[in-house]
């Protein structure tokens, strides 16, 4: 019983850090390698306002989603847009901007165990036999809350329908009238606030450290690799496979092994089926 | 309003010495010659300028990063793969030569050459399943390597696990340490311009342009993708390897994220494409973060916003910019 429920809550973790960068890279191609340090900004923020200025709780929560949105937008407008289209490129120049953030975070001695947010509701309670407290079950409700929001938003609005559009056929959506630029920069901050709100709902429940930035990119972009590049029912699905994976793993083999999991994944799918389980096959995009 | 166009125009001594006239005078023998002495004698100097111990420590780790910027400008820009990481083979080779020479006991005078050979071996079996792979995936692929083997000896606790392997064997003294580093650079560095010049090179050329028309042609494409990185990881293990007997250890931080993306770094300062270019990044990168070691971390994000700032901003490079200055001359013409 503790793997299932424990699964489950660490699958939709996985899934709430991996959606920013799903997000991102479905609608833009843009692999948002700095997705780990907006994710490690955004706790480091809540922090500065919480325990900094004394603001309300809420308060510096909405408030470090709105900075961390803006920095993704204006990392997106004024570096990677120069970059777009050169895959490389992209991955170089955004995987250099989230390491100076995060190594400009650990020099200015944003280390070690002093920084922690509060849980949002203490205690716990016996679900099955097994003791789970509050603060996961609230993750596992508003991840899901999440996803089903997104679903509902890229289905029913006029600007997620702009960006579906945008993710199915770039060009054909720029006949239509919708600004491609404009588009990128939305998904951008999209993303980044995804990161943000998985950063204030996951960083409670440990230490926010600098190491965090590189862990969760890492499963972002196992999540995404595994569940097909682009493909956001993929990335969800990935999340639980991933998530119950990792979890077998602590239970039986030994808690060392769980981020060599996540590694191995993105390993073993690219060599087998770059495309992911649920990505379009583009055979010739892929490999040779 | 009067428009003009800058034209640029090959200098006319670049297309004499072009061909066999180069031999005709000094003036262009010493177009040719003087730009390849000067990086030799310098590289040379070096060792001899530097004011301390410290200083000429320093010149053998700029001599390792030339060789993985090497490799990584080879792989990138010559073959058409783009593997971010660098940290892999440094790490492989690393790993081999400190295995051999603390439970073999041999010397390093044969541990670095049998590290280089067996490390780049199991760099391209491990690699050999990814080589199919094209652009971001080959990248992603790449970048998780390095990362995958330093967790697994950590969680299996093999190789001395989180220590590392200590009491490795040191080079004789440090001028031979120097040498032998700067005159493994410069035979890498003269060697791979040449090779991708040769048959072979042009084989890597046509996979990086058109990996399609080399399969028509009835040629392997993984087969000679497998060849380049066999020679791209034997350069980073060679590396590994001199790191270890230079620091008389082995360990994870050898699999660290700095010998991947310093390496990029100083490829896209110095000039992508141009083999020597990379090789001038590192000269002017590593030393710049060793001034800036005081300071901690900070010389991570110094060197990564440097990077930002070339890749979007001059992505061709110092070395692509003066080779410009140097073959061809500008001016101003009316439209």
């Amino acid at each position: 019983m503790d793997i299932l429920i424990y699964g489950i809550i660490n699958s939709i973790s996985l899934a709430l850090m991996a959606l920013g960068f799903a997000l991102v890279y479905g609608i833009s191609r843009l692999p948002n390698f700095a997705h780990g340090a907006l994710y490690v900004v955004s706790g480091f923020i809540t922090w500065t306002l919480l325990k900094g200025l004394g603001l309300n709780y809420f308060l510096s929560i909405l408030i470090a989603m709105a900075v961390t949105g803006l920095i993704g937008g204006l990392l997106y407008q004024f570096v990677l847009i120069r970059v777009r289209g050169m895959a490389i490129s992209e991955i170089i120049a955004s995987y250099a901007m989230g390491l100076a953030v995060l190594e400009g975070l650990r020099w200015g001695g944003f280390k070690g165990m002093t920084y922690t947010l509060p849980v949002f509701a203490e205690g716990s309670i016996i679900l099955w036999g097994v003791p789970v407290d509050y603060h996961r079950i609230m993750v596992v409700g508003i991840g899901g809350a999440v996803v089903l929001f997104l679903w509902v938003f890229t289905h029913q609005t006029r600007v997620g329908l702009a960006l579906r559009g945008m993710a199915q056929d770039e060009r054909a959506s720029l006949m239509l009238g919708i600004d491609s630029d404009v588009m990128a920069v939305v998904a951008m901050v999209f993303g980044s606030v995804l990161a943000a709100l998985a950063a204030i709902l996951l960083l409670p429940l440990g230490n926010i450290v600098v190491e965090a930035g590189y862990n969760v990119l890492i499963l972002a972009i196992a999540v995404c690799i595994v569940g097909g590049l682009g493909s956001w029912v993929g990335s969800v699905l990935a999340a639980f496979l991933i998530g119950f994976a990792q979890i077998l793993t602590v239970v039986y083999v030994g808690s060392h092994f769980q981020m060599v999991v996540a590694i191995l994944a993105i390993i073993i799918t690219l060599v087998l089926r770059p495309s992911g389980l649920f990505g379009k096959q583009k055979e010739l995009e892929e490999r040779v | 309003m009067e428009q003009k166009r800058k034209e640029r125009l090959d200098r006319g001594i670049k297309v004499r010495t072009d061909t066999i006239y180069a031999l005709m005078s000094a003036r262009e023998m010493a177009y040719l010659v003087v730009p390849r002495l000067v990086l030799i004698c310098g590289f040379l100097l070096l060792p001899l300028v530097m004011p301390s111990m410290y200083w000429q420590r320093v010149i053998s780790i700029v001599c390792i990063y030339c060789l993985l910027a090497i490799s990584f400008d080879f792989l990138a820009h010559y073959v058409g793969l783009v593997s971010l990481g660098g940290a892999f083979f440094i790490g492989v080779g690393g790993y081999m030569a400190a295995i051999l020479n603390t439970h073999f006991g041999l010397s390093p005078l044969f541990t670095i050459p049998l590290a280089t050979i067996l490390g780049a071996a199991i760099c391209t079996f491990l690699l050999l399943p990814c080589l199919p792979l094209r652009g971001v995936y080959f990248a992603i692929v790449t970048l998780m390597y390095p990362l995958a083997l330093a967790r697994i000896i950590e969680a299996l606790d093999i190789f001395g696990g989180t220590d590392g392997i200590m009491g490795v064997a040191s080079f004789p003294n440090r001028w031979i340490e120097q040498y032998f580093m700067v005159a493994i650079v410069l035979a890498f560095l003269f060697g791979m311009r040449r090779l991708v010049n040769e048959d072979l090179g042009l084989v890597f050329q046509a996979v990086k342009d058109n990996d399609q028309a080399v399969r028509a042609s009835g040629m392997n494409i993984t087969f000679f993708k497998a060849i380049a990185v066999f020679i791209a990881s034997a350069m980073g293990c060679l590396g590994g390897a001199s790191l270890v007997h230079i620091y008389m250890w082995a360990g994870i931080s050898q699999f660290a994220l700095d010998f991947s993306i310093l390496p990029i770094a100083a490829t896209v300062i110095g000039g992508a494409g141009t083999l020597v270019g990379p090789v001038l990044g590192c000269v002017i990168l590593v030393p710049v973060s060793e001034l800036l070691r005081a300071f901690g971390t900070l010389r991570i994000v110094f060197y990564s916003l440097i990077l930002v700032g070339f890749i979007v901003l001059r992505s061709e490079g110092l070395m692509v910019y003066g080779q410009r200055k140097y073959h061809q001359f500008e001016r101003w013409v009316k439209v």
